[in-house]
């Protein structure tokens, strides 16, 4: 008696006890996401503050350091990730509308440009370990900026370093979604894991775009001969 | 709709409704989980505090000689790290905030009670990993982790970076949950102006948590990188910049003391405002003002850094904002002192705690006004004058309050009354430990002796055990309540629903309340703490 | 009048009367304002204490206090943070002429160079009634000099520079101790500064067996370590002409003026790529592990000594020319 729930007028089984109504569940859901979010920004603020003081310090080594990123890979992923923002919208579009075939396409080819993105990351990656430009590590650099250059090589190793693994994440997630997918548990009514997952790709898809003209970019026009 | 039943043994309540350990590891129950976190965070009080006596101890003399300097390093940080982390973040959000906010707002649980048990191990596994460090040897870098020492020197860094990213997590965990709970979970009629300070308070700290803690964790993963990679990032050597670190660091630190201090001031004005049967003074100040801590907080953080080799103007500018955050703290003592104008007061044990919070956290707050004046700030940064006036907030002000919350809430709780005589006797004893212990502090800073020393200028000794005699009272005060707090869970007076005769949503369910608090779902007709027409609640069945 | 107080550090330089006056200040402040407060409470709290029959009146506020106790705060608070702002530029603007000390930190020790030659280690000779200077810098972590009866105190970082400065007013020997936590003996890293009157200040300077001056010391450097060869008194070197450099703008050859300062001089041994002087080239090997934090404090005397070029002498090309005579030196 003393434990019984308020009367409901039906008994939704995706709505869990402690909230009143399914709106309410849904509105906390996402206004949940939504502060996560935040918080990743945080996150990535801290890397990102640094990165522009040093920026400013040290302009010419961040331009050098900058040209020798990998410019037409970096191109590549960042159109990837576009697409992938795009499929897994599309994906969320799907679930709005209970197409459960649709969720799992859009969501698998949303993966799979996931997927990409993290195979050229390695490739870039390997590339740069064998030019020997992992600072610490395995570092050689020719020229007089070598400390500053090898220091915006320490941003961009913990910044895209820290970006692919909320990807691999992020992978994760979605493919558990599929998984959920499959089995049907999505449908016009209760679609907020597959929101909240799609606001998380939107996110890291979003980072990977400011880091790319901040690492790939940078001209060097002020840099001398 | 309240029914008679026939006399029942004993109600059904979150306590008793399962029993069984996987009953808790599992639970959901936001009162479970703030039973969990009580353990934890009384386990690393006590943690923390031995650390404290063995400093103590090693001061009582001029010359190093209880301990090896490495070690006395280790015992500082780690009571640092410790009391900062495991205890003073998560002690009133996570006990009283888990327990009381959902209550307070007559909702069901918190928004996201599954994320509320993994906040919790999160809690766990930083623990263990902090344990892990302190068995291993501890760190030495002070809590602070400066670098270069922290990235080039020292020991035990990663250890202690890591289990602190991890606790951090499980504090951004609850400062989520705690805001989209008071945004969606609020029942009919509860509206933002009718909130109990109580809540405002831990929303506000939710925020500073949420804004806050994920740049400390960048930080620490950025200190640790450095540390097994050799990266430069903080190293001059290489071209990094030692200062980025304290800008980094404090970025997170300095608003981390309002997230210790905020919600130990919304306990106090639910105390003060039920033990002398009045309304808080200035409702809406004091709710704005906790909201102004919180957004000033952030901007002050170089205040930690006038010495640093920051600029001169730079300096002026962080004075001057630490002058302006100062004024909602000072708005918060008259308001609470004007709310016993003409009330009717009683002096239990809480209303103890409370008085003992506004009078030493009116002193340490003065004393922030020494250290924000730039010229004078030069002269005792890095000394005892530091220390006395962060424990003067932080453990005059914020334990205190901790303890002034649990004792208030005791009863709805744990369903037991404590013994009143104890509590007020260890109220007092605790009142003149403390003092005891940090007022001598002020002096030593001010005549010039450093913080973190082993061995120190004879000159110096006789404060130096003035303070370690006051700290072995403050540690007997501190003892007492574990005991009769336990105590009373077996053989304390039954408590009533609302033994104080407080205004508010959680005095109006049984004590110990059900798992899912209210028998129906509250309406609030009424204004925060009216205690003119007290919304009464008729209880349905005999004890 | 607090000279003998126990409880109270020495006052010994120019700068302690200020920052104690702005402490007393707050003190009596602070204390008045605890007393308002605890005997309101006192007497609210037995005045009002819970009696059978009386009820509390329920008072819901008062904007007019509420902005009382805001605005009068917020005045006073701004007195006190002008105040501690003047005490502040006051404490941290060496004047100019004051006499210089190089000083390097290190775990655990300090490490003074006087100009004239000098070398002390923990101890610190100065003459009373001047201006002293310290130019600091950490071969490690982060110290801080810190002398209480001074009132002054300074972090010393690795890899740069920082300045403090004081004007001793006492004869006597007073604390020297290191005030940022620096490892296993940072409470070892104490030592003393020894204030003497002008006369037994320069006895004890000609008394040591100092090799020179510190800027002799660092000529001696620059000619060993092969500056002198591309540093040329003329404009035929490969690198600029150093005389008449310390304390005025350079441009640089990415368009920047910077002020030669004692950290652009020591950046450009130990960094010379990242400042590289309009119209020369970047081919000035860096000498970071070459030498000492002692020897880069000599060579930068050295570079400070060198006198102004006479007027018409051909000095570096592309300098711009000085618009002050006075140097500008690290703040």
């Amino acid at each position: 008696m003393s434990d019984s729930p308020h009367a409901i007028a039906t008994h939704d089984p995706n709505l869990q006890h402690h909230f009143a109504t399914a709106e309410q569940q849904q509105d906390a859901s996402v206004m949940g996401m939504w502060v996560f979010l935040i918080t990743e920004i945080m996150f990535f603020g801290g890397m990102f503050f640094g990165y522009m003081i040093y920026r400013y310090l040290h302009y010419q080594a961040w331009s050098e350091g900058s040209q020798h990123m990998d410019f037409w890979w970096g191109t590549i992923n960042t159109v990837v990730l576009l697409c992938s923002s795009l499929t897994m919208a599309m994906g969320v579009r799907s679930a709005q509308l209970g197409r459960r075939k649709a969720i799992v396409i859009f969501l698998v080819i949303t993966i799979l440009f996931g997927l990409a993105f993290l195979g050229i990351k390695a490739i870039e990656y390997h590339h740069h370990w064998v030019s020997q430009e992992f600072p610490g590590l395995h570092w050689h650099w020719e020229g007089p900026n070598g400390q500053e250059v090898a220091l915006f090589f320490s941003f961009y190793w913990a910044m895209t370093g820290f970006h692919a693994l909320h990807m691999i994440i992020g992978v994760g997630l979605v493919s558990y979604i599929i998984f959920q997918a499959q089995k049907g548990r999505y449908n016009e009514s209760y679609f907020n894991p597959v929101e909240n997952v799609g606001l998380y790709w939107h996110f890291v898809d979003l980072v990977w775009i400011y880091l790319y003209p901040l690492l790939y970019l940078i001209s060097n026009k002020h840099t001398s001969g | 709709m309240a029914a008679i039943a026939a006399p029942i043994p004993e109600r059904e309540n979150y306590l008793n409704k399962e029993y069984g350990i996987k009953s808790w590891l599992l639970t959901t129950d936001h009162k479970r989980i703030a039973l969990l976190y009580l353990l934890s965070i009384t386990f690393f009080f006590f943690i923390g505090g031995f650390f404290a006596l063995l400093i103590r101890l090693e001061l009582l003399t001029p010359a190093g000689d209880l301990v090896q300097a490495d070690t006395y390093n280790k015992l500082f940080t780690m009571h640092g790290q410790v009391m900062v982390f495991f205890f003073l973040i998560p002690a009133v959000p996570a006990v009283l905030g888990n327990f009381l906010v959902p209550m307070m707002i007559g909702a069901r649980d918190l928004a996201f009670p599954r994320v509320n048990l993994l906040s919790w191990y999160l809690y766990m596994i930083g623990a263990v990993i902090m344990l892990y460090t302190i068995l291993t040897g501890g760190a030495d870098t002070g809590w602070t982790f400066y670098t270069p020492l922290s990235t080039q020197f020292a020991t035990n860094v990663i250890g202690a970076a890591l289990s602190i990213f991890v606790v951090g997590f499980s504090s951004i965990l609850t400062g989520l949950n705690f805001i989209v709970t008071v945004h969606r979970m609020r029942a009919p009629g509860m509206t933002w102006s009718r909130l109990p300070l109580f809540v405002w308070a831990n929303y506000a700290t939710a925020i500073i948590q949420v804004l806050g803690t994920p740049v400390l964790a960048i930080t620490l993963m950025l200190v640790a990188l450095e540390r097994i990679f050799k990266l430069g990032i903080f190293d001059p050597r290489l071209g990094g910049d030692p200062l980025l670190f304290q800008h980094l660091f404090w970025f997170y630190s300095h608003p981390a003391v309002y997230i210790m201090i905020l919600p130990g001031m919304g306990v106090v004005s639910e105390i003060v405002s039920c033990f002398s049967r009045k309304r808080v003074f200035g409702y809406k100040f004091m709710a704005l003002a906790v909201i102004a801590i919180a957004v000033l907080g952030f901007l002050v953080w170089a205040h930690h850094m006038f010495v640093a080799g920051i600029s001169l103007y730079a300096g002026m500018v962080f004075s001057f904002l630490s002058y302006l955050v100062a004024i909602p703290s000072a708005i918060k003592v008259f308001n609470w002192t004007a709310t016993m104008y003409k009330g009717s007061i009683s002096y239990s044990t809480p209303m103890l705690y409370a008085f003992g919070f506004i009078g030493l956290f009116t002193m340490g707050g003065l004393t922030g006004l020494f250290l924000a004046a730039l010229g004078l700030n030069v002269h005792v940064t890095d000394t005892y004058f530091v220390v006395a006036h962060f424990h003067y907030i932080m453990v005059g002000g914020m334990v205190i309050a901790y303890l002034a919350g649990i004792h208030f809430w005791w009863p709805k709780i744990s369903g037991r009354m404590y013994p009143e005589f104890w509590g007020k006797l260890a109220a007092m004893i605790i009142f003149v430990g403390f003092n005891l212990t940090f007022f001598p502090q002020f002096v030593l800073g001010y005549m010039g002796m450093p913080r973190r020393y082993w061995q120190y200028s004879p000159e110096f000794q006789i404060l130096n055990v003035l303070s370690t005699a006051g700290a072995t009272i403050l540690a007997v005060g501190y003892l007492l309540p574990m005991l009769y707090l336990l105590w009373s869970m077996r053989y304390g007076k039954i408590a009533d629903e609302n033994p104080w005769g407080a205004v508010g949503l959680e005095w109006m369910t049984t004590s110990p309340p059900t798992t899912y608090n209210f028998d129906e779902t509250p309406v609030v007709t009424w204004e925060a703490y009216d205690y003119e027409h007290p919304p009464l609640r008729e209880v349905p069945v005999e004890r | 009048m607090f000279e003998n107080l126990p409880l109270w550090p020495a006052r010994a330089s120019t700068l302690a009367g200020n920052v104690d006056a702005l402490y007393i200040f707050l003190l009596i402040l602070s204390g008045f304002m605890c007393l308002a407060i605890f005997s309101m409470i006192t007497v609210f709290a037995v005045r009002y204490r819970r009696r059978a029959g009386v009820e509390a009146e329920q008072i819901e506020g008062s904007n007019a206090l509420e902005f009382t106790w805001t605005f009068i705060p917020l005045g006073i608070f701004l007195v006190i943070f002008v105040w501690g702002t003047i005490v502040y530029f006051q404490g941290r603007t060496p004047p100019q002429g004051a006499a210089e000390i190089y000083t390097v930190a290190k775990q655990w020790m300090w490490k003074f160079q006087h100009i004239e030659g000098q070398r002390e280690i923990n101890e610190l000779h100065v003459p009373v009634g001047r201006d002293v200077r310290m130019i600091m810098t950490s071969q490690d972590v982060i110290h801080s000099f810190y002398v209480p009866a001074f009132r002054v105190k300074q972090d010393v970082l690795p890899g740069r520079y920082t300045v403090a400065w004081f004007h001793a007013t006492k004869p006597g020997t007073y604390h020297l101790f290191c005030a940022e936590y620096c490892g296993t003996m940072h409470s070892g890293m104490v030592g003393s500064v020894v204030v003497m009157e002008p006369a037994q200040y320069e006895a004890w300077l000609s008394g040591g067996g100092a090799s020179g001056s510190l800027a002799e010391t660092g000529q001696g450097i620059f000619q060993s370590l092969g500056c002198s060869t591309c540093h040329r008194m003329d404009t035929q070197g490969r690198g600029p002409n150093l005389t008449g450099v310390f304390g005025k703008p350079v441009l640089l050859e990415d368009g920047r003026t910077v002020t030669a300062d004692e950290n652009y001089v020591r950046e450009s041994i130990l960094n010379p790529g990242a400042k590289v002087v309009s119209g020369f080239k970047p081919i000035m090997p860096t000498f970071q592990g070459l030498v000492s934090e002692e020897q880069l404090n000599a060579l930068v005397a050295y570079v400070k000594s060198l006198a102004q070029p006479p007027a018409g002498a051909a000095g570096t090309p592309n300098l711009k020319p000085p618009t002050s005579q006075t140097p500008k030196t690290t703040k």
